[in-house]
């Protein structure tokens, strides 16, 4: 366990700061392909072409957009609150960016190897309801208040389950510290914790059905924090224009795009950690894996959920709001908690 | 309670089914058509027979009666013509009949044009027809003014020319009859007298 960054040039500033570019030089590139990913694959399960004509095939349209976007005036309403409103778009994204810094890429490599990561997840990814909420106030406009007091509904209502979760993994694995979590399930796939984790022995299969619904549970939370569809009740545009950001422009538009595409990346790679063997290969220890296939598993498992999320987004339409709150207290929390006491029965006759 | 255990399984069958479907378009052939590079209308003679699109003028066949300037509901037609004249030999349009008058311009001005087809109806020789053709753009208005009249200027004056040329020896011939008719009827009325 360690950091290969520090290895390599020693613990000094520069390498601290090595370390905080490269998830940034990893959003990046990433946030373009999500974006052709969401046009390409969107347009695709509607039986469309997509964009064609930017470069081959159109794969040069995510970069037209970003170009596009920064060339865009930055408009301020008059009557906006203009700190509040130029802070709020970089709040959004700080927090996105906040949660890289536990996300591990690798068994080398994590910016911060804290021993409280899943807390800090936790922690700073509510830190974005701030920035909406500020955005939306901020902006003046109707339709960006709405937006924003939905999306402090939605954001507290599945932060619960989510919470849940997140609290049953480390029940289970006794431990917060991501890469430990990832320890626990190396070797074999039947040590993931969607299959029920390491330990016990045929004990566990009565309760993978547990760790499975946990697994839906939080896929369907991190739908509804990352504000994508199904859940975009914050930004839904038949209803209220563009929500938070209806007043946005140009850069700090940009901003509240990528943090959204930020935000997709990190709870998919939450959703991989804490039920899919984080780094770890499929297929054991021996066979494909080590510091550098863990970079590709990490990634490639992640972007899978990425996949889902932009799959569910073309699949399902916009839920009313009484059906986000029934589906947030009634549904997912009492059938997490269901869940986490199930798994706690679990860790405590190991 | 069993209705709600239902309804959660329920909801999440249908999420898959749903899912399901949009995998399944996902890998299907996209009907999206390329509009420049594949243009189906034409090439396939997709486009209804009655279907209104840009005009033709078959110059050869108009015999520059003008009916379609005067029926257009937006002027967008203009037309003009000189007669012919005798030295130009005997002249006919296609459709066989003769022609009387030189179109020297007839233009129809697109940016104007509401393709009404009121033109097509009147026109006595089907000279005007629509086409199958109606992707045009310019980058100036007057660029939208079509002129299907393919003489060159110097044809155009030579026509005008040969008219006010055949005018003056019309006249002087007329003037000429009109003695001789004259003299004649003197000579008649002498007769009887």
């Amino acid at each position: 366990m360690g950091n290969f960054v520090f290895d390599l040039i020693g613990k000094n500033i520069v390498a601290a700061l090595v370390i905080c570019i490269i998830p940034l030089v990893f959003i990046l590139p990433y946030a373009l392909i999500a974006i052709l990913g969401e046009l390409k694959i969107g347009a695709w399960m509607q039986d469309r072409v997509g964009p064609m004509r930017t470069g081959w095939k159109g794969v040069l349209q995510p970069v037209a957009e970003v170009v596009k976007l920064l060339q865009k005036e930055d408009i301020t309403p008059t009557i906006a609150n203009k700190p509040l409103f130029n802070l709020a778009p970089f709040i959004v994204f700080i927090g996105a960016f906040a949660a890289f810094a536990v996300l591990p890429f690798s068994e080398k490599f994590i910016p911060s190897g804290i021993n409280l990561g899943l807390f800090f997840v936790f922690a700073v990814g509510s830190f974005a309801v701030i920035g909406i909420v500020m955005g939306g106030w901020a902006s003046n406009n109707k339709y960006s208040l709405l937006g924003a007091m939905r999306s402090v509904a939605q954001i507290i209502s599945y932060e619960l389950p989510a919470g849940m979760v997140f609290l049953s993994i480390a029940t289970i694995a006794g431990t917060l510290d991501m890469q430990t979590i990832i320890l626990n399930q190396s070797g074999p796939i039947w040590n993931w914790y969607i299959f029920g984790g390491p330990q016990g022995g045929a004990i566990k299969f009565l309760f993978i059905p547990f760790f499975v619904i946990l697994f839906i549970v939080y896929l369907i939370s991190s739908l509804a924090e990352t504000n994508r569809t199904p859940f975009d009740i914050p930004e839904g545009e038949s209803e209220i224009v563009a929500g938070y950001h209806t007043e946005y422009s140009g850069m700090k538009f940009a901003m509240f795009f990528m943090a959204e595409y930020a935000n997709m990346y990190v709870v998919s790679a939450i959703i991989v950690i804490l039920f899919l063997g984080g780094w770890s290969s499929p297929f054991g220890t021996s066979f494909m894996d080590g510091p550098i296939w863990g970079i590709f598993w990490m990634v490639g498992k992640a972007f899978f959920f990425v996949f889902v999320q932009i799959w569910l987004r073309w699949t399902l339409p916009r839920l009313r709001v009484d059906q986000l709150m029934y589906l947030g207290w009634k549904v997912l929390l009492p059938l997490s908690i269901a869940c986490f006491m199930a798994i706690a029965f679990l860790a405590m006759i190991n | 309670m069993v209705k709600y255990f239902k309804d959660i399984l329920l909801g999440f069958w249908t999420i898959m089914v749903g899912m399901k479907i949009t995998m399944d378009h996902l890998f299907q052939k996209k009907v999206t058509m390329q509009y420049p590079e594949r243009f189906d209308p034409i090439d396939t003679g997709f486009m209804p027979d009655n279907s209104r699109n840009k005009l033709f003028v078959d110059i050869d066949d108009c015999n520059g009666c003008g009916g379609c300037e005067r029926d257009c509901p937006v002027n967008c037609i203009t037309v003009e013509t000189v007669k012919t004249v005798p030295s130009d030999g005997p002249i006919t349009i296609k459709s066989g009949a003769k022609r009387t008058l030189w179109v020297l311009k007839h233009e129809i001005d697109y940016s104007k044009c509401c393709f009404c087809s009121l033109c097509v109806e009147s026109c006595a020789t089907s000279a005007i027809f629509h086409t199958k053709e109606f992707d045009y753009s310019g980058y100036d208005r007057n660029e939208l003014k079509h002129d299907f009249v393919s003489y060159s200027d110097e044809e155009k004056q030579k026509k005008l020319d040969n008219f006010v040329a055949y005018q003056i020896v019309k006249k002087q011939e007329d003037a000429a009859k009109k003695a001789a008719d004259e003299a004649a009827k003197a000579a008649a009325a002498q007769i009887t007298k």
